[in-house]
């Protein structure tokens, strides 16, 4: 990139990310999106491009690849050992970046970087932006960047046309919703429930009135997740939110199945089957 | 008495701080899920409003003189002294608090919050399972169902303290991911806390974690250099002490001695990190030699890392100190100048350890003797000079690791 398309003025003459084309479309046609999570280098780095595309197969809309961390606080013990796995293949923010770069060259699959901050922090804001740029991604999520300390961050994304995603619970009030939708960009991840990711038995009662309570707040697409991971989930969440995230359930078959040469269309065929889940209800 | 220094600290930099985010500089801060957003501002909330309650203030004090067994006294080591020839080595007993060491401190101050916030149940992590045991002791003491999170790998080394903290009626959570030690003891309370916010107080150990954690801790640490400053000035006609010592694994005990000195210029602070075993990644807990500032559970601070940002692993004799990150207020006071920091090597504070018991009668914990090792090599050689040295805790929970160091003593 150029030193004078990194400066305001030509940024916000860059258009449309993938992310927000993807939404603008499902949301013409009047679907639901999938918002696939996977984490980076599970079973290993090599492996995380036929992945994707498997959950392209799929039906997924977007990707949310993971930086795998050593401590990942926010996670359930599924993407704990997922993340065990992939730092022990040896995977890194470069080799993620890596995997982006050889993606690019077989899909336009709107995708989003999803870390922990202490990776990227290392990597450095502006070599990220630059690089993550460069590589075809279409912007991040960091867990552990609350909106207060995203300053840096966010202006070292945006300079690169990336999308800067946020989350927000059951717990952040009208007024905070409000400053992190600001401060998003493509989508707000809405948090279902208490606790870590991982699958549960069943749909939290606080996840409708918090997509509610968004909505009221911003005109940025909503996407719900954390804990979602059937079928039965998605029908729940249609009617309301933009997209549903599924990740676990992801990280699950490739925990059981990660040596195993059909492991991309053992995604994919989740994905379909999730997919159905979003398409069966009309929305509200 | 008559003072050549003011009777509070009065550095105005150090006592604004943390400002309202909770950054001490360029530390501290708040790295949380979102949804522990609010459940932290609750707890700030309702920490400030406690901290000016008599009431509050009230019930802490009597708490601390009645439960804890405060004042501990400033003992003058002189045999000690005498022996390394220089510098009067006095000792802040805080090994003979109940439960035997500073823990108990905070887990006292955060019992009652957790009270008058209506919580039901509290969590807590721990690492040598001082502060685990401390936890369990408020815990029985005010009727509170209490789960500790303890690494695997700290339950078969500290497995006495394990059984202690079942005897008072504690569950002991192990944690069986990454290094099994106190890192993750951390994270798997920080995720039980993120579940069970409404009913839940965390009752973080140190000065360490997500604003006001931090702040709280370090203010209920503070009675530690309060009193062993009011003490020190009652014997010194008002002449302040030299030079502070106190090991640095959170850094709860040595924020909690140097804080209150922190306004008198004259006063030298050295905290001590764990050297352990050697200079590589993966052998000490020397986060202001190794490290570099960088952001785990929750605050912002120096961190043992790799080069991909990956927290390293580290290594201690004393699993007190066995932590990747430091306190965030030690991070900045070590960039101002303000304090100086160094590591000890598990030898040297074993040696320290031996000599302490021998000298004095007082075998302390492998934590603390990593302070009295620092002691050991600047002592001699400053005369003149007054020394005070934080006995952070006692040994007794170290006697297996004394053990397997000392063949000889077991012939």
């Amino acid at each position: 990139m150029s030193a004078a398309a990194s400066i305001e003025p030509a940024a916000a003459n860059l258009g449309a990310t993938r992310i927000e084309r993807a939404f603008a479309r499902l949301q013409a046609e009047r679907r639901r999106g999938l918002i696939a999570y996977i984490t980076a280098g599970d079973p290993s780095p090599a492996r995380t491009v036929e992945l994707i595309l498997g959950l392209e197969r799929g039906g997924a809309d977007i990707i949310e690849l993971g930086v795998p961390f050593s401590d990942p606080i926010a996670d359930g013990p599924v993407i704990q050992r997922a993340s065990d796995r992939a730092l022990k293949a040896g995977t890194t923010v470069k080799t993620v970046l890596r995997s982006i770069r050889d993606l690019r060259r077989r899909s336009a699959m709107p995708l989003l970087v999803f870390s922990y901050l202490n990776p990227i922090l290392r990597y450095g804001f502006e070599r990220f932006a630059e690089d993550a740029a460069a590589a075809g991604a279409d912007g991040a999520l960091l867990t552990d960047l609350n909106i207060e300390e995203a300053e840096p961050y966010v202006a070292a994304m945006r300079k690169r046309n990336l999308d800067c995603v946020f989350l927000a619970s059951q717990t952040t009030g009208d007024k905070r919703l409000a400053e992190i939708a600001s401060l998003s960009s493509g989508f707000v991840y809405l948090v279902s429930t208490a606790g870590v990711t991982g699958a549960r038995e069943t749909l939290s009662s606080s996840a409708l009135p918090l997509i509610q309570r968004a909505r009221r707040q911003t005109n940025l697409p909503l996407a719900i997740g954390f804990g979602l991971s059937k079928r039965e989930h998605m029908q729940a969440v249609a009617p309301y939110a933009d997209a549903a995230v599924v990740g676990s359930a992801f990280m699950r078959v490739v925990e059981r199945h990660g040596e195993d040469a059909g492991l991309g269309e053992r995604l994919a065929s989740l994905a379909r089957d999730l997919k159905q889940g979003l398409a069966a209800v009309s929305r509200k | 008495m008559t003072s050549s220094v003011s009777p509070l600290s009065t550095d105005l930099a150090a006592r604004k701080l943390p400002d309202s985010l909770g950054r001490f500089g360029a530390y501290g801060g708040r790295y949380v899920p979102e949804i522990l957003v609010e459940p932290l501002d609750r707890l700030e909330a309702f920490y400030r409003e406690a901290k000016d309650d008599p009431d509050f203030q009230a019930e802490m004090r009597e708490l601390l003189r009645q439960f804890a067994g405060r004042a501990t006294p400033l003992y003058h080591a002189k045999r000690l002294s005498e022996h390394l020839g220089g510098a009067a080595i006095y000792l802040k007993r805080e090994d003979l608090l109940h439960t035997g060491a500073h823990k108990i401190n905070n887990c006292l101050g955060q019992a009652i919050l957790a009270r008058r916030m209506g919580k039901s149940r509290i969590i807590a992590e721990t690492g040598a399972g001082q502060h685990g045991v401390a936890a369990a002791t408020v815990c029985a003491l005010f009727g509170f169902p209490c789960t500790v999170y303890m690494g695997l790998e700290d339950m078969r080394r500290q497995a006495l303290n394990v059984f202690r903290m079942r005897l008072l009626g504690a569950e002991v959570a192990g944690v069986d991911t990454g290094s099994r030690t106190l890192k993750d003891a951390i994270s798997e309370a920080m995720r039980d806390w993120a579940a069970n916010f409404e009913t839940t107080h965390y009752l973080l150990g140190s000065a360490l974690g997500p604003h006001p954690y931090p702040l709280m801790v370090r203010d209920f640490q503070s009675v530690i250099g309060v009193e062993a400053r009011a003490q020190y000035l009652a014997i010194s006609n008002g002449k302040p002490p030299d030079l502070l010592i106190a090991c640095v694994g959170g850094g709860s005990n040595a924020i909690g001695l140097f804080h209150p000195f922190l306004g008198d210029e004259s006063v030298r602070m050295v905290g001590v990190e764990a050297g352990g075993r050697g200079a590589g990644l993966g052998d000490h807990a020397a986060r202001f030699t190794g490290g570099l500032p960088g952001v785990l559970q929750g605050t912002r601070s120096y961190v043992l890392q790799d080069d991909d940002g990956q927290i390293a692993p580290t290594h201690s004799v004393s699993a007190g100190l066995d932590y990747a990150s430091v306190g965030p207020e030690h991070a900045w006071l070590r960039d101002r100048g303000r304090v100086a920091y160094t590591s000890c090597s598990d030898g040297d504070a074993i040696a320290a350890a031996r000599m302490l018991s021998r000298l004095e009668g007082i075998i302390p914990a492998l934590e603390s003797a990593h302070a009295v090792a620092e002691a050991v090599k600047r002592a001699p050689g400053a005369q003149g000079q007054t020394f005070i040295v934080n006995l952070s805790g006692r040994g007794d929970k170290d006697i297996g690791i004394f053990r397997e160091n000392m063949p000889e003593l077991d012939a």
